[in-house]
């Protein structure tokens, strides 16, 4: 079972926090409340966590040699192989425990990775190790940009974004691709439980963080988790602004397991996308172009198309999975 | 009783790690390579060893895995060669620094580009200041001899660094010869169980493994690898002692051939030593007191055996299989710097040989010995053997 209120309760009080304080995030940063929410959840289900990093902020601010913000078995390797690490890792625990040499089936590995340690130069390790059906949670905490480098383009930053790598200019609008539909990427490998969330519904991650721990193979889930930093909110508006991201079609709530499409919140209205754009800083030079409307236009067809085409699949793959086992 | 095998190096190299057992094993492809991970594949597939094999899909995911997979505190193995080392470097040295004993078998080929499949040793001079222990090998016996001896180093103690161990790419890889293999128990003895300090698995002590370790302590941690290679020089001897009560072969840093008396000096590393041998049994039928030295061991680097040997000596010739652009070639360069606090120093010749597999005939080698015997040396001067001018 997903923690009760008073299961949290008791680990505020006992302080067991698998992500503790002393960690030297940005204030307001979305990123470590996927750490806490991904460990505790395992941790109320009784597991015990083994969790590997990308490079990345998370990782940058919870490791500073002497210290550590983690108080379970933790390992950061490198910027795109946390995939490939914790396989192997994973390796050994089959290995170790076919041997005889360690007795404890409690253990489930979690990866955690960036959007830039995902979609992109991690996106080949991540690929290997689902398509090898190692049994682990990979947390994607997508904040739609390198922020740990100082605000770049990653396969995730939507267009018309401002980052230092294809700044909003006199000649160019930002970026202009769409990002990369990562969570269908991954459903593409089809042997996997993959899902969405957001920071503004701990309770729907929690459960398929659930999901994903009992999932008996590879399991994914992409939370977009703003950076206020470079996003341009203010420090207490990651969560609103995620909030908006699900009223708007932006970020749609979704999971697959095998095959099965399933569309976890219907919001029964819609706001336009603008209204979640207009809340972002990190939109505001792009607004003061002659051709924002166009690109917001834009977008605003990709979300419906993309909303209708869920909503399809949900329908035509219900009961129907392509795999019955990994 | 030990039996006699007539197979390719591959066989035997894989051989050593089926006895070996390790608990996690990351395959991926690359020629020449790619018979030791097949022939392990089949090992595991016929049950014949209950390994995990990992097969990854690519080099980079295969030393992370490892990485992974050791700092849960499983005894791993990879091999690999040229690219796929090349793609792996930025792991090899990861694995060096976080202390884990991965040993892996490289079956050295030409760094593209361009694209060339042969041996020689460009891939194990990319990672040579990696912080690993680097083994050279020069036949099958001493391939298969030193990835047992590897897992033994690596695992010490104070030691706790990943072990490289060098073999020719198709000359030793692929080529076929007889070799003594041990019997199972007896390598399963030698080499024990692995029971690491420190283990991700081991959730009551939980452990955080590579850290963002910034000016104030990355420094020292360096410094703690250095010491850790230090002794690994000084556990070395006794690896080899273990090793010839089990084998009867005594290995040292320097595999020395006809040396005592030798006046000329040849050294060079793997498989060219064996031709080398034969050119220096020529040269003695003439009356030449030549000789040759060929490091086993290139990481640590036994500068105090190769200034033992050498000193004293009229002169002394190095052969690279690999280049250092607009640079000394790099056994040249450590040799000569290694001399510098010698007493009586040889006069010095740097060759370069066998590039991209470039075939290494008697002659080219006699070529050397000729020159250091015409006192036609200029240590200067970095010359070329079988290259078309
Ligand atoms: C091979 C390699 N290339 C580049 C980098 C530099 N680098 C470190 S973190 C990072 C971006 C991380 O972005 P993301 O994964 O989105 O995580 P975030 O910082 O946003 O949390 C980059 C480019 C690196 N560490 N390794
Ligand atoms: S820069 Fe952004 S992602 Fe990084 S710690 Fe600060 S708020 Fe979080």
């Amino acid at each position: 079972m997903v923690p009760s209120i008073r299961d949290l309760v008791g680990y505020v009080e006992n302080n067991d926090w698998a992500f503790t304080q002393g960690h030297r995030l940005c204030p307001g940063c979305n990123a470590p409340m996927v750490a806490n929410w991904a460990t505790l959840t395992a941790k109320s289900l009784g597991y015990h966590p083994v969790v590997g990093l990308a490079t990345g902020c998370l990782e940058v601010s919870s490791t500073i040699y002497p210290y550590t913000a983690w108080n379970v078995p933790y390992i950061h390797n490198a910027f795109e192989n946390v995939a490939a690490t914790i396989s192997g890792a994973e390796a050994a625990y089959r290995s170790l425990m076919n041997r005889k040499k360690i007795n404890n089936d409690k253990i489930k590995f979690i990866a955690i990775g960036g959007d830039g340690g995902t979609y992109d130069i991690g996106l080949q390790a991540l690929s290997g190790a689902i398509e090898r059906g190692h049994d682990f949670v990979y947390i994607l905490y997508d904040n739609e940009g390198y922020m740990n480098t100082g605000n770049q383009r990653s396969g995730s930053t939507p267009p018309g974004a401002d980052s230092t790598t294809e700044p909003v200019g006199k000649v160019l609008p930002g970026k202009l691709q769409l990002k990369k539909s990562i969570v269908d990427i991954i459903a593409g490998h089809e042997g996997v439980y993959a899902a969405t969330a957001v920071t503004s519904e701990p309770w729907d991650f929690m459960r398929k963080m659930q999901a994903a721990l009992e999932f008996p193979g590879p399991a994914f889930i992409s939370i977009l988790a703003p950076c206020v930093r470079f996003w341009r909110i203010p420090d207490d508006y990651g969560v609103e602004v995620t909030k908006l991201a699900v009223e708007t079609k932006y970020w749609p709530l979704w999971e697959y397991n095998m095959g099965i499409y399933k569309v976890t919140k219907k919001p029964k209205t819609f706001k336009p996308v603008k209204e979640y754009v207009l809340k972002l800083g990190r939109y505001s030079k792009l607004m003061k172009r002659s051709d924002a409307n166009e690109i917001l236009e834009e977008l605003q067809h990709y979300v419906d198309a993309k909303w209708d085409r869920l909503l399809a699949l949900e329908e035509i793959s219900k009961d129907k999975p392509i795999r019955k086992k990994i | 009783m030990p039996v006699k095998l007539t197979v390719t190096g591959a066989a035997a190299v894989a051989h050593a790690m089926r006895q070996i057992n390790p608990d996690v094993v990351a395959a991926y492809p690359i020629t020449p390579q790619t018979p030791i991970v097949e022939y392990f594949a089949s090992f595991v597939s016929d049950g014949i060893v209950d390994t995990v094999l990992v097969p990854v899909e690519s080099e980079h995911s295969a030393m992370s895995a490892l990485i992974g997979a050791a700092a849960a505190g499983a005894r791993t193995m990879t091999a690999t060669a040229a690219n796929g080392l090349a793609l792996m470097a930025e792991i090899v040295y990861i694995a060096a620094s976080y202390r884990l004993p991965i040993v892996m078998p490289v079956a050295n080929r030409a760094l593209s580009g361009p694209i060339n499949i042969h041996c020689d040793h460009s891939d194990a001079m990319l990672v040579r200041d990696s912080g690993w222990i680097q083994f050279f090998t020069e036949n099958h016996q001493e391939a298969y001899d030193f990835t047992i001896m590897a897992t033994k180093i690596a695992e010490k103690e104070n030691v706790l660094l990943p072990v490289m161990v060098n073999l020719d790419g198709f000359i030793t890889s692929h080529g076929v010869e007889s070799f003594e293999m041990l019997d199972d128990e007896v390598v399963r003895e030698f080499v024990g169980t692995w029971k690491p300090k420190y283990s991700l698995l081991d959730v009551e002590h939980p452990v955080t493994y590579g850290p963002l370790d910034l000016f104030d302590y990355y420094f020292e941690h360096h410094r703690q690898q250095e010491e850790a290679m230090k002794n690994a020089y000084k556990e070395l001897p006794g690896v080899f002692e273990e090793f010839a009560k089990i084998s009867g072969r005594k290995y040292d840093f320097l595999d020395l051939y006809k040396t005592e008396d030798a006046e000329h000096i040849m050294i060079v590393l793997n498989s060219t030593a064996s031709t080398a041998k034969y050119v220096v049994d020529e040269l003695r039928e003439e009356g030449k007191k030549v000789g040759l030295v060929k490091p086993q061991v290139f990481t640590p680097f036994p500068k105090k055996e190769i200034q033992q040997v050498l000193n004293g000596r009229k002169s002394v010739v190095v052969l690279d299989r690999a280049m250092s652009f607009g640079k000394e070639a790099p056994l040249y360069s450590l040799i000569k710097s290694s001399l510098y606090e010698i007493a009586s120093k040889p006069s010095l010749g740097s060759y370069i040989y066998g590039l991209g597999g470039r075939d290494v005939t008697p002659e080219m080698l006699r070529q050397a010995f000729e020159d250091a015997l015409k006192g036609n040396l200029i240590a200067d001067e970095q010359r070329y053997l079988g290259l078309r001018e």
